[in-house]
């Protein structure tokens, strides 16, 4: 997969060198976090989030001067009046299984375009919220081209973002918004980066020596109070990344900044007002302490995080004191007494996708849906989006669940349209407690024109993950949180209710095989298949319509001709 | 293709089918045998080559060194075997989680047909572990496939641990863009198929087995692996697959250039590689070589548990350790590099392997045969039968007219009214030089495709002259006896369909024949056609169809003595001279 997700590393701290105008407050803030899970796994996740929030109407001022806030993105939003915009790179799959349910709900590669309108920051953020009153002005529609928007992104974030053909929207999607869910294969290569504060971190070959790395810039306005009379831009990068344990720590799940990193945390960034590491100590068991973190941390925070109560250690690089004991700060975790090797705890909700059937003629795409509560059955929304090629035949689709057929209380279907837009399949399924549900819907491999091949055909055609979205019962109640008060963090956790918590799971992608000419020799091909056609069609239809005749030999020769032409003048028949 | 439309020229096309049609048959058979043993000379074997680019050039660096570690593997697994009596599948799920893999197990069981051989019973039953290398920072996608089947004894212990080592050593190397599936069967080809099976969510056997937990995306490519003993002399390799099918050339180019880098002694179908292709000796040992492939594929049997690979278009091999008794002695490190080698470049690859050839005949490890040369012999020898049909279907043709003639008439060869007889006949007999071509016949202008098709409405008998000139302007003259076509239309009476009724009924319309065309009684002709008959029935496909065509053939061109029907004088037949 190295290939099929090239180099990419994408961080747009373009935090430009504008000049220090202390004349006037500044209208914008930068919060830095970097927070560290261990994982269940034994694996480490870390996830840095930047967050540049600027006070400032970009698309009803003309504004030129830029501080903290890209340029690019700015001019972005002011041209093609953008309302959002999220875009997620990820090379690696979230291993539900075995790290738990994903902090950044990105799959291999997302993008959405959002021209939802303006999201109360006091609302939940949850990417399923569709509060959309409808915008007071009518604004300049963004270009109805769907390749405008992808080569826009491209020139601005150096990506390669292919869409074979139309994006399409779910239907339980607001209305007005454009989006390609999810393009299962690009490449994107960028690099900017200041070395400050909690970046400094950020080492390359570190970076791509983990298992799982994905990178996203959420761009969206938020209301300044709450009345919403006036609002702001906020532009949130964040990166998530997970340690190989096995790799890193040599097998021992003990974990340091500078083993994970090679580096180590010097200064706080002079940008920001806020820079903190927050890292779960969380204690498995209830008992006693399995971990300890060094140097111990002076303040805690807790909260209920995906249903479960977790606990953090907070590390502020403001505070002065945090650095300057010993000009760097080396953060490490031990394990007090080592997990031993044992499968890891299997979250509530996990899903499995595969292409089953052999052959080059069809197939049949297969999603299981494990639901491991023990007693509490939840509903799922299942999106698919299933390219052209693939020509799905609904009337297999079945959904079976403990044996027993499991009937959807809601399906929409959009067909697709050769080389137009892909097939669109949206489900809500019932997920009953304990059980492993099984969708699955046949297909048959179209013949595609032998342009349309990518240039390596053999390699396969990915298929996109499908998205699950579910509120999962949780083990904790959790509390509505203030959301500008709370750690960075707590926006990747959106949380709908007190009883249950939302999360959005990517399956694998797939990759099919379709059937794929003999690239190698089309000369030959072509030169022999029209010699064939040339030599052989034209005699064959000669001889298969012909109506052939005798031919009287001609015998006599000159003298019987001779006497034909006589016999003639007298009026006898010739002989 | 304007020889099949001139009369003339076909006339002349058929008769040298079925006149030289023995000689053409035997010439046709030696000529593909004689191709097919020329197969193995190097004009017509060529050197293997790396089509795929991305396997192009070695340039991997094997640092696989866990040769202790696996003997010692191998040893548990040898001991918790022989205590548990099975597959210790609680100990390998173990060892393979403490590598670092992701473990699941799947759970078979089959009704077997009839008894088993060792323990004789019908019920089989067994589990398959597996463990997944994820690849970083990719999505599992593609994967590859390291398999060792254990049998119901205790071998294949040191493969066993030599898989554990490789999963342990692959584990700690970052440069995976594959997964990489480590798969141990029990029951040989059993497991090995169940689990493929339930791999693919297919259910072609009947095959009684639990779904699969973890799957790792399409494989690209599987090893299959089989080892008894700490030290090898040499690696044999198998490619035959079920029903013959053979994985892609590059995979085995593959194995060849890392048995050549590591200096391993390889062997194919346990036959060393000869060395020298130049002398006799090089090639006749690829000929032993190469029919035992053949002889392989014929089988139709899986010679490994790759072979079940194939079905599912995973290109396959297995590499079987062979221990025998050579001085020179590889240890398990050796065989590791190699592994190590091949599943490096087989990581590399962008596409399923697809370059090189599918089907192909390896008379050596480094020397192949393509299909494109192959297939020549095998056309040779597909010849004989086409020439033997046509030839039938010529005969069949004209025996077909004798078939239907009888139509609405009680016996098939009732002498004829001389009345109607002449009535009919004696016009035909006055267009004898023309070749009954009268353009004002309906029956012949058509005639050339279906003679006798428009003459069934006629009355039975009537129409022999104009048969056998039609026929013969048509199809095939007869060989024997009615060789310049409408000269002799009477001597085509005897070929009907009651050997007995054929030579009364011959009788008579030769008899006709006679009194239209004085001089032309035939009576040599008329014998030599009943030895030819019975071909027919012999015909049809038997145990030996080919040699028995043959004999036949020979047979008859030596009994019927008419020769000279080819001859270039139309009004004296040879058959006719001898006749008198």
């Amino acid at each position: 997969m190295a290939a099929a997700m090239p180099l990419a590393l994408l961080v747009l701290l373009l935090l430009g060198p504008g000049g220090w105008c202390l004349a006037e407050p500044p209208r914008d803030s930068l919060r830095e976090e970097l927070v560290i899970t261990p994982l269940p796994s034994g694996d480490v996740a870390a996830t840095f989030q930047f967050r540049t929030r600027w006070d400032s109407e970009l698309q009803r001022e003309g504004v030129s001067h830029y501080r903290l806030f890209p340029k690019a993105l700015g001019q972005l939003i002011s041209k093609y009046s953008l309302r959002e915009l999220h875009l997620s790179f990820t090379q690696g799959f979230w291993r539900t299984r075995y790290w738990g349910p994903p902090f950044l709900q990105a799959p291999s590669v997302w993008i959405n375009l959002g021209r939802s309108s303006v999201m109360s920051s006091q609302g939940s953020s949850a990417p399923l919220s569709t509060s959309s009153t409808p915008p007071t002005q009518s604004l300049p529609l963004p270009p109805s081209n769907p390749w405008v928007w992808p080569m826009t992104l491209t020139t601005t974030f150096c990506a390669m973002l292919c869409c074979r053909g139309r994006w399409s929207a779910p239907k339980t999607s607001p209305p007005g918004r454009s989006s390609c869910p999810v393009v299962p294969r690009a490449s994107l290569i960028s690099f900017h980066l200041l070395q400050a504060g909690l970046s400094v971190l950020l080492k390359a070959d570190r970076l791509f020596h983990t298992s799982y790395h994905s990178q996203a810039v959420h761009i969206r306005p938020v209301c300044r109070n709450a009345r919403c009379t006036s609002i702001s831009w906020e532009l949130r990068q964040t990166l998530s990344v997970v340690f190989d344990a096995f790799i890193t720590g040599q097998g021992k799940k003990d974990w340091s900044l500078f083993r994970m990193f090679s580096r180590t945390l010097t200064e706080p960034c002079p940008l920001a007002s806020e820079s903190r590491v927050y890292v779960d100590i969380t204690t498995y068991n209830q008992d006693n302490e399995t971990l300890e973190v060094h140097p111990p941390p002076t303040t805690t925070y807790q909260d209920v995080i995906l249903g479960t109560r977790k606990t953090y250690a907070i590390y502020d690089l403001l505070d002065t004191a945090m650095i300057n004991n010993s000009r760097n700060l080396n953060i490490q975790l031990k394990w007090k007494r080592p997990p031993e090797n044992e499968a890891p705890p299997v979250p509530f909700l996990h899903a499995q996708r595969y292409v089953s059937g052999y052959g080059l003629q069809k197939g049949e795409l297969s999603t299981l849906l494990y639901n491991t509560h023990p007693y509490r059955a939840f509903p799922v929304l299942l999106l698919d989006t299933v390219p052209w090629y693939l020509r799905l035949y609904v009337h297999t689709l079945t959904i079976t669940s403990k044996g027993k057929e499991n009937k959807p209380s809601y399906i929409h279907y959009q067909p697709a349209q050769d080389r137009l837009q892909p097939h669109l399949l949206e489900m809500l399924i019932q997920l009953p407690a304990n059980s492993v549900t099984k969708v699955s819907i046949q297909f048959e491999r179209a013949l595609l024109k032998w342009t349309e091949y990518t240039p390596d055909p053999n390699h396969g055609f990915y298929v996109s993950p499908s998205v699950l979205s579910a509120l999962v019962p949780s083990m904790v109640a959790a509390k509505p949180v203030d959301w500008e008060e709370s750690p960075l963090f707590n926006s990747l956790f959106p949380v709908s209710d007190g009883s249950n918590y939302f999360v959005r799971l990517y399956t694998e992608p797939l990759l099919v095989n379709l059937p794929t000419p003999d690239f190698s020799m089309p000369y030959n091909v072509i030169c022999l298949t029209c010699t064939v056609v040339a030599v052989c069609y034209g005699s064959f239809y000669n001889l298969l319509t012909r109506t052939f005749h005798i031919e009287e030999p001609r015998t006599g020769g000159l003298a019987k001709r001779l006497a034909n032409l006589i016999r003639r003048a007298r009026g006898v028949p010739p002989l | 293709m304007g020889l099949l439309s001139d009369p003339v020229r076909r006339r002349a096309l058929a008769r040298l089918v079925l006149r030289l049609n023995a000689p053409l048959c035997v010439l046709s058979y030696v000529a593909g045998i004689a191709w097919f043993l020329a197969l193995v000379f190097p004009p017509l074997t060529q050197r293997t080559y790396m089509s795929e680019n991305a396997m192009g050039s070695t340039m991997v660096e094997e640092q696989f060194a866990g040769g202790d570690r696996a003997r010692a593997f191998a040893r548990d697994f040898a001991a918790h075997r022989k205590k548990s009596g099975a597959l210790p599948v609680a100990w390998l799920e173990r060892t393979m989680r403490s590598v670092g893999l992701e473990v699941y197990t799947q759970s078979f069981s089959r009704k077997l047909p009839f008894p088993d051989e060792t323990h004789e019973r019908y019920m089989v039953s067994g589990t398959n572990v597996y463990g997944i290398l994820r690849a970083p920072r990719a999505a599992s996608t593609e994967s590859l496939v390291l398999t060792v089947p254990c049998g119901s004894d205790s071998t294949n212990s040191q493969a066993v641990g030599l898989l554990l080592a490789l999963a342990a050593h692959f584990r700690g190397q970052i440069y995976w863009a594959k997964d990489i599936v480590f798969l141990v069967t029990e029951h040989d080809l059993l497991g090995t198929e169940a689990w493929l099976e339930a791999y693919h969510d297919v259910n072609v056997t009947g095959m009684q087995s639990s779904p699969l937990q973890g799957r790792a995306g399409a494989i690209q490519a599987a090893v299959a692996l089989e080892l008894s003993s700490d030290v090898v002399t040499s690696l044999d390799v198998a490619v035959e697959g079920l029903n013959g099918q053979l994985p892609n050339l590059d995979l085995l180019n593959l194995f060849q250039t890392f048995c050549q880098k590591g200096g391993l002694l390889c062997t194919l179908q346990g036959k060393l590689q000869p060395e020298d292709w130049t002398s006799l000796d090089g090639p006749l040992q690829g000929l032993q070589t190469l029919l035992l492939m053949v002889l392989r594929q014929a089988s139709g049997r899986p010679h490994g548990s790759h072979g079940l690979f194939l079905r599912y278009r995973v290109e396959a091999l297995t590499l079987r350790g062979i221990n025998s008794f050579r001085q020179y002695k590889y240890d398990l490190v050796a065989v590791g590099k190699a592994l190590e080698g091949m599943f490096r470049k087989l990581n590399h690859l962008l596409e399923r392997l697809h370059q090189s050839f599918f089907l192909y005949l390896l008379p050596g490890l480094s020397r192949f045969v393509s299909i494109g040369l192959y297939m020549p012999a095998v056309g040779f020898l597909l010849l004989v039968l086409g020439l033997k049909a046509l030839e039938l279907w010529m005969q069949l043709h004209e025996a077909g007219m004798g078939l239907e003639e009888p139509g609405g008439a009680p016996g098939p060869s009732v002498p004829l009214p001389p009345s109607q007889g002449g009535k009919h006949t004696g016009p035909r007999q006055g267009l004898d030089g023309t070749e009954a071509g009268s353009p004002d016949l309906p029956s012949t202008a058509a005639g050339l495709h279906r003679p006798h098709q428009l003459l069934t409405g006629l009355p039975a008998g009537h129409h022999h002259g104009a048969h056998c000139c039609a026929c013969q302007a048509s199809w095939a003259p007869d060989p024997l006896c009615c060789p310049a076509g409408a000269d002799q239309p009477g001597s085509h009476a005897p070929w009907q369909p009651v050997p007995v009724a054929g030579a009364a009924g011959g009788a008579t319309v030769t008899g006709r024949g006679l009194a239209a065309l004085p001089g032309s009684a035939s009576p040599g002709c008329a014998g030599a056609p009943h030895l030819r008959r019975p071909a027919l029935p012999t015909a049809v496909p038997g145990p030996l169809p080919l040699l028995a065509a043959f004999l036949e053939c020979a047979l008859l061109e030596v009994r019927s003595a008419c020769p000279g029907w080819d001859r270039d004088s139309p009004r004296t037949p040879f058959c006719l001279l001898l006749g008198k």
